[in-house]
């Protein structure tokens, strides 16, 4: 029984499931919320870089280097945005806020 | 063979049950090393895919940095996260519900798909042999010359993150005393010394016996 490229979607699916879930399950932490994010990522690329195994075209790698490099910018700009909430407020609490109303 | 085969199924289950620990452990801090273990088992089917190069980024741009700055920010806020989980019975029916719609819909799409006849005529960059070219090479030769300005695009996003993320969070705190190094060196013998003559004998600034 040899690995196919389905066996890597399959886990890239569970993976970006997992990650859903966790943002509907814990849904007042913030930190969580952006650890399923980093999570959801994590399947695309692997995803990506699957069908580019699969494939034999090394786009789909690049495409995946890229996504790593947003997603490195996402998670540090989001934990300072974090860093800065909590200093102002002293919580972060996702219901808390709503200063702008949304 | 079957190595690969075993190590796939390893990997695999422990990247599955890591990502699942992520979401569901108590602690945050337990949460941020469970996605550290996702990362590492994500990292080992990259390489079973052949992407060393991912593989290796991926353990030094996620465990490396991304993870640690997790940690960072998890240890530092003073969080009370028992009652931040508070609601998570609550949600968990919609979210179980939306979870597995996404997921049966992911099945179906992944049980029906199929590679174009096509698609292995329209290639855009070819996977070298391994014996002409490892993976970083190859990856070298495409990233610098076919996505050079996507290359520059993802460098100018790191750019703007790092002057974002710095001019979020630092702060000018009101009494706090910083040496001054301009003023330091920029003292001058005659501001600060000043000789006096003095008679022998005498006291000074006294002006005479008593």
């Amino acid at each position: 029984m040899t690995v196919g490229l389905g066996h890597y979607l399959t886990v890239a699916a569970i993976l970006f499931t997992t990650g859903i879930f966790g943002i509907f399950l814990n849904r007042k932490n913030v930190i969580i919320i952006l650890m399923s994010v980093e999570l959801m990522l994590l399947a695309v690329n692997i995803n990506l870089v699957a069908f580019s195994a699969f494939l034999g075209d090394l786009t789909g790698q690049v495409f995946a280097m890229f996504v790593l490099t947003v997603a490195a910018a996402e998670a540090a700009i989001g934990l300072a945005i974090l860093v800065v909430y909590f200093r102002n407020r002293g919580t972060i609490e996702v219901e808390d806020i709503h200063l702008m109303k949304g | 063979m079957i190595v690969a085969t075993f190590a796939f199924y390893l990997f695999a289950a422990a990247a599955v049950a890591a990502g699942v620990m992520v979401i569901a452990s108590r602690n945050p801090v337990h949460s941020v090393l469970f996605l550290i273990a996702a990362f590492f088992n994500a990292a080992g089917l990259f390489v079973l895919l052949g992407a060393e190069f991912l593989a290796m980024i991926l353990v030094i741009v996620y465990v490396g940095a991304v993870a640690v700055l997790f940690l960072f920010v998890v240890m530092m806020l003073d969080i009370n996260f028992v009652a931040l989980r508070e609601g998570f019975m609550k949600y968990l029916p919609v979210g179980a519900a939306i979870g597995l719609a996404l997921l049966a819909e992911l099945v179906l799409v992944v049980g029906a798909w199929r590679f174009a006849p096509r698609a292995k005529a329209v290639l855009d960059a070819p996977v070298p042999p391994l014996d002409k070219l490892g993976n970083a090479q190859a990856l070298g030769r495409i990233l610098y010359t076919d996505n050079l300005y996507l290359f520059q695009a993802a460098g100018l996003v790191l750019l703007v993150a790092m002057i974002g993320a710095i001019v979020l969070t630092l702060r000018e705190r009101e009494g706090v005393r910083r040496q001054r190094a301009g003023a330091q060196v920029g003292r001058r013998r005659e501001d600060v010394i000043e000789i006096r003559k003095l008679p022998v004998g005498r006291r000074a600034g006294g002006g005479g016996a008593e």
